[in-house]
């Protein structure tokens, strides 16, 4: 296959001469992933937190539908918000569809059952050693909430890097409501997407390098941050 | 209770961004289009000629021709481009669109590996040739997804006495996938399969792939543009929309279309009244 060598030399002359359209592209598929990430943690975390702590009828059925949900196929998701933000849907006055925000809104709804169902396993596991501390402290459970999220912040990274991951590497909910426009919604795997569409197999395989070696920056960098902060915490 | 205000805040910060976005595309318009003029790179070609002389911003979603129209009849667009006249009629008929303009054509080809197992190299008869590729038992692979590539192919085979339905799976292979994932799949397993010419001669994956059999009559294909109609969807930017599609159709527009080549072959032919 010549198209290997040829994708290795294609990316790294994409990335040495800084192409523009790449540049655009990456910026734009870091901010709607990283943006979906953050509302992810956002609402996961609270609830995944609380989920763990709380104990009420029917909770098993809760966890197994979130973790389900982990399981949900972004071109479901996908079709789901665009029958919401279409024109003709119920939110279409709103005027969201293919815009980057509507990109954002898929990608938090894929990953949020992600953060939900690992975080809350971290969090019980935790919440274990913790309770009799919060009995005695009487804390209530906004304060035992943010108690444990605190505690586990280095843990609950890695959720965070999990459902970053499953954000930045999907295509089926970002191709549907953000339409793969130029320079206003195409992102890594849409454009990776269109080049395999356009049967330039090198082009999308220097594209899909790059898009790796972005994971792995990302990856690298919370890796960094968590050492550095483990360090301060416990020195 | 910080579930909910942190809930909150998260709508808050969707209203605002959201409105910002849509505050930046006022003179712009979403064109729901076919995948060829876009793979193809015709749009590359037009679009920065047209926004130069109107200011006016074209965003581009291709899809399939059967998508497009959903997606403009839930009024997700301001203008409609695709290839299958009866439909397009159809939709201005339903008052969906206002009135439907012929734009340009190029033809449809039926491309497969050279070796040529079914024997249909220089056939002229579009029907002939597909007859004989289900006969001979080779493969044929077919879009299956309802855009205006695969109606036309639909439309050629009710006019043999073939029903490729009956072979779906085995030698009729439906992908149900765009144009140049087809394309890829098709010269992955050397099936036959019928292309726009402007998507075959951009498609970068040909493989050992050679055009069999051209020039049909019924092969033709026409391309049209229609301004969504924004008495029945409110948010269609009538003025801008209308002014795109003037400008394919005047003068100007029709030569730039001419114009475009690509490894010097054209592959549009303006052809508006």
């Amino acid at each position: 296959m010549q198209d290997f060598g040829e994708a290795f030399g294609l990316a790294l002359s994409l990335v040495v001469s800084g192409d523009a359209d790449l540049v655009e592209i990456v910026a734009l598929s870091l901010r709607v992933s990283l943006t979906a990430t953050g509302l992810a943690c956002l609402i996961g975390l609270p609830l995944g937190a609380l989920v763990a702590i709380t104990r009420f009828r029917g909770r098993n059925a809760v966890l197994i539908l979130f973790n389900a949900l982990m399981g949900l196929p972004p071109v479901v998701v996908g079709l789901l918000v665009y029958l919401h933000l279409s024109r003709a849907g119920p939110f279409g006055f709103l005027g969201l569809l293919y815009t980057p925000m509507a990109m954002i809104i898929a990608q938090m709804i894929l990953i949020t059952p992600i953060v939900v169902a690992l975080s809350r396993q971290i969090l019980e596991d935790l919440h274990a050693e913790y309770a009799d501390q919060f009995r005695s402290l009487v804390l209530s459970r906004r304060q035992q909430v943010m108690a444990l999220i605190w505690d586990a912040r280095f843990s609950l990274m890695t959720v965070g890097l999990a459902g970053f991951g499953r954000a930045v590497a999907e295509v089926g909910a970002v191709m549907i409501v953000g339409g793969n426009i130029d320079h206003l919604t195409r992102v890594m795997t849409t454009a990776i997407a269109l080049e395999t569409s356009k049967g330039d197999l090198a082009l999308a395989l220097a594209l899909g390098l790059v898009l790796m070696v972005i994971a792995l920056g990302v990856n690298a960098l919370v890796q960094s941050l968590r050492m550095t902060a483990v360090r301060h915490a416990y020195a | 209770m910080f579930v909910k205000t942190s809930r909150v805040g998260v709508l808050v910060a969707a209203l605002f961004l959201g409105a910002n976005a849509g505050a930046a595309q006022d003179q712009s318009i979403i064109v729901q289009s076919t995948t060829s003029t876009a793979n193809s790179g015709l749009y590359d070609h037009l679009l920065p000629m047209f926004s130069e002389e109107t200011g006016i911003e074209v965003n581009v979603v291709a899809v399939g021709t059967g998508q497009a129209i959903r997606n403009a009849r839930n009024c997700d667009g301001d203008v409609l481009l695709v290839h299958a006249k009866p439909a397009e009629e159809e939709f201005v008929a339903d008052g969906m669109g206002v009135e439907r303009f012929d734009l340009m054509y190029n033809d449809f080809v039926i491309v497969g590996p050279d070796e040529d197992p079914a024997g249909i190299g220089g056939m002229t008869d579009a029907q002939d040739s597909l007859e004989r590729i289900a006969e001979s038992g080779a493969l044929f692979a077919s879009r299956g997804d309802e855009s205006g590539t695969h109606k036309k192919e639909t439309s050629l085979w009710s006019d043999t006495g073939v029903d490729p339905g009956e072979g779906s799976g085995e030698w009729y292979r439906e992908t149900g996938s765009g144009m140049g994932a087809t394309l890829n799949a098709a010269v992955g397993m050397d099936a036959y399969v019928m292309t726009d010419r402007a998507t075959w001669i951009s498609f970068r994956n040909k493989g050992d792939f050679v055009v069999h059999v051209e020039g049909d009559e019924d092969l033709f294909n026409q391309y049209g543009v229609i301004l969504v109609n924004p008495e029945k969807c409110g948010n269609v930017n009538a003025e801008a929309g209308q002014a795109f599609i003037d400008w394919l159709i005047s003068e100007t527009g029709q030569e730039a279309i001419g114009a475009y080549t690509l490894n010097g072959q054209q592959l549009f032919f303006p052809n508006a009244d």
